[in-house]
């Protein structure tokens, strides 16, 4: 047992503030290789926690809902490098990451191809009415009603990928075996990409009939989506979201969706998660989901693997696997 | 045309309702619950029937109908039509194949995601509040999965292009190997289910394909196999299905067709690893309308002694 805990005591320190669920997936494999600071399982406040323990932390795994603010940096003056389990970023202040010279990374595409399946599944769903018509046949109704209510073809809808990111052309590419025509809108044109280019949300939905929300989060994209880009999209329009709740105004996806200005929405993310707006719930053009874009088992591994690779890295001095920015 | 009479064997399309009955006198054979009655008095006056994967054209009405010159299906599956009959009497058969190709390929694509990624199971995770005491579970990933087909005619084929853009290695089954197909041929459904994690039935029901989904395949398919039935219902034994599926010896399956429609083994209702939709694989506004136009082409061409557009017989 002592030659166990001087062995932790010789591995490189990991601070953790709450525990990611990758993390805890593979806790034992993870601890094997790195001593842990578990910040939460202490039972004095994570201030003087990290005044007490992380004077000297070089490297600290979060999660995407783990807020990294200057004042939590402040306390690990130390910190040389954080791995975020998350793609998102909207979490971390990176600016002040940069000042400190602290170097960031995230999933990289370990998860993209996940998001862009689950983006994909939640418009085949809503055009088609998979969930609902599971729900119908469940409830032992086919017997007494006959036909179920026709969906919407999917090949040759115009659909407008916004944010054309790895997961953005991931979903692009599955699209087009189906025979959807792609558009898109980025902060900026992408000169290889074959397919037309929108620099705008609202001209983008003019012009589509379905929008799949691929973005970041961040201040300029906050509240993105709303009642102008909502109105162009139309009578006819969906909308699949799978990137953060904060993209879409909510209350006017709730109401467009209520009075039938939109024809669907296939949500994975909201506004104020776990909650979501009770209108939605007696909807059967809306397919809801617990924020699981990333969340299956088979990413959940590489996912685990990209973290120990990035902290390996990071404590033989090489390059990280998945930079967001270098120092 | 307006004299030609013919018969609609159950409801299937109101556009389809409509167009026939401006063009012929259409007959509703679900409206007259004395059958034989109604057969003895409008038989000599039917020429066409429209049929479809519910209630087709069997040796029964077939010879029920002495003045019956073509069978026109809203469908393109034929294993409700008497084709031997239809032969012998020198009775033509139309279907609708293709324009249905897309919708029944997304619908593949759609139940395997829904299965493996249990959205159904998700949405209701959702809306009865699960969400506010915890976070759902892991799920399975779909991109980069095997994916055996049986069946590689235009529907097999509309699904393997999809399936491709998800990275998923394709291989096949097939009566006989196709030269010109860049996928892995396997002959037979056991060796195919046996390498696959994802199995898609998608050919004519046949005598031959009866029950191709049996226990030995499903076995071979396993715990952590996916079965997706966008075929016929009868593809598959259903209660040996069932009972598989219960017993945990099968992952899971996304289920368009049933054995006895509407008629759904209960036993499935408390299972989250399936997800069971009321046979809609082309059942969109789109399709279901190019489908009827398709009907309408073939009965107007084989009444104006023109070729048929989608002759089967």
């Amino acid at each position: 047992m002592e030659n166990q805990e001087v062995a932790a005591k010789l591995l490189p320190k990991v601070l953790i503030l709450e525990p990611p669920g990758v993390f805890t997936a593979f806790e034992t494999e993870f601890s094997q290789k790195f001593e842990c600071l578990r910040a939460w399982e202490s039972p004095i406040p994570t201030d003087e926690f990290l005044d007490a323990h992380a004077r000297s932390v070089e490297a600290m795994l979060v999660s995407g809902f783990t807020p990294i603010t200057s004042s939590v940096l402040h306390r690990v003056p130390s910190l040389r490098c954080i791995v975020t389990t998350s793609v998102g970023l909207d979490h971390m202040d990176l600016q002040e990451c940069r000042r400190r010279e602290i170097a960031v990374a995230n999933a990289g595409n370990v998860f993209s191809e996940d998001v862009a399946d689950l983006a994909v599944a939640l418009l085949i769903d809503v055009l088609r009415r998979i969930t609902a018509a599971d729900r119908f046949v469940r409830g032992e109704i086919w017997p007494i009603k006959g036909e179920y209510p026709l969906g919407s073809k999917l090949g040759g809808k115009r659909v407008g990928i916004v944010g054309l990111g790895s997961i953005g052309l991931d979903v692009a590419k599955r699209l087009e075996a189906f025979g959807c025509i792609l558009s898109y809108n980025s902060r900026k044109k992408k000169p290889s990409v074959p397919f037309p280019f929108y620099s705008n949300a609202c001209e983008l939905a003019a012009n589509c009939e379905v929008l799949v929300i691929c973005c970041a989060l961040t201040e300029e994209t906050h509240h993105m989506i709303n009642y102008e880009v909502l109105s162009a999209l139309g009578k006819e329009g969906v909308v699949v979201n799978i990137a953060r709740g904060g993209i879409i105004d909510e209350k006017e996806l709730v109401r467009c969706l209520v009075q039938g200005d939109i024809a669907g929405a296939g949500l994975d993310v909201f506004e104020n998660e776990p909650e979501v707006p009770r209108e939605l719930f007696g909807l059967a053009n809306v397919v809801l989901s617990p924020h699981r874009a990333v969340f299956t088992e088979e990413s959940f591994r590489d996912a685990f693997e990209l973290i120990l690779g990035n902290f390996e890295a990071f404590f033989s001095n090489k390059p990280l696997l998945s930079p967001v920015m270098d120092v | 045309m307006e004299a030609i009479g013919v018969l609609m064997t159950c409801p299937m399309s109101l556009y389809l309702e409509q167009e026939l009955d401006r063009r012929f006198k259409l007959f509703r054979f679900w409206n007259f619950p004395q059958k034989k009655e109604f057969l003895r008095e409008y038989s000599p006056s039917i020429q066409a029937v429209v049929g479809n994967a519910t209630v087709g054209a069997d040796a029964d009405l077939i010879d029920s109908l002495p003045g019956l010159e073509i069978v026109a299906n809203f469908s393109v599956g034929l294993d409700k039509v008497d084709l031997e009959k239809c032969r012998e009497k020198a009775i033509r058969v139309s279907n609708t194949p293709d324009v249905l190709t897309e919708d029944v390929a997304d619908l593949a694509i759609g139940l395997i995601l829904a299965t493996l990624r249990r959205i159904c199971e998700s949405d209701r995770y959702v809306r009865t509040g699960m969400w506010m005491a915890g976070d759902f579970k892991l799920t399975s990933k779909f991109s980069g999965k095997s994916v055996g087909i049986i069946g590689l005619g235009r529907i097999g084929l509309a699904i393997a292009k999809r399936a491709e853009a998800f990275g998923c290695p394709i291989s096949y089954y097939s009566r006989s190997r196709k030269p010109d197909s860049k996928y892995r041929y396997f002959p037979s459904v056991v060796e195919l289910a046996s390498n696959c994690s994802i199995l898609v039935v998608a050919c004519p029901l046949t005598n031959e394909t009866h029950h191709i989904i049996n226990r030995q395949v499903i076995d071979a398919l396993g715990p952590k196999g996916v079965l997706i039935n966008i075929g016929r219902g009868p593809h598959v034994d259903e209660p040996e299905l069932v009972s598989a599926l219960q017993e945990g010896r099968l992952g899971g399956a996304g289920l368009d067709v049933f054995e006895h429609e509407p008629e759904v083994p209960e036993q499935l209702f408390g299972l989250d690893n399936v997800v069971l939709t009321p046979h809609v694989g082309s059942g969109t506004i789109e399709t279901r309308m190019a489908m009827a136009d398709l009907v309408i082409g073939n009965l107007e061409a084989h009444f104006l002694n023109k070729p048929l557009l989608t002759p089967v017989v």
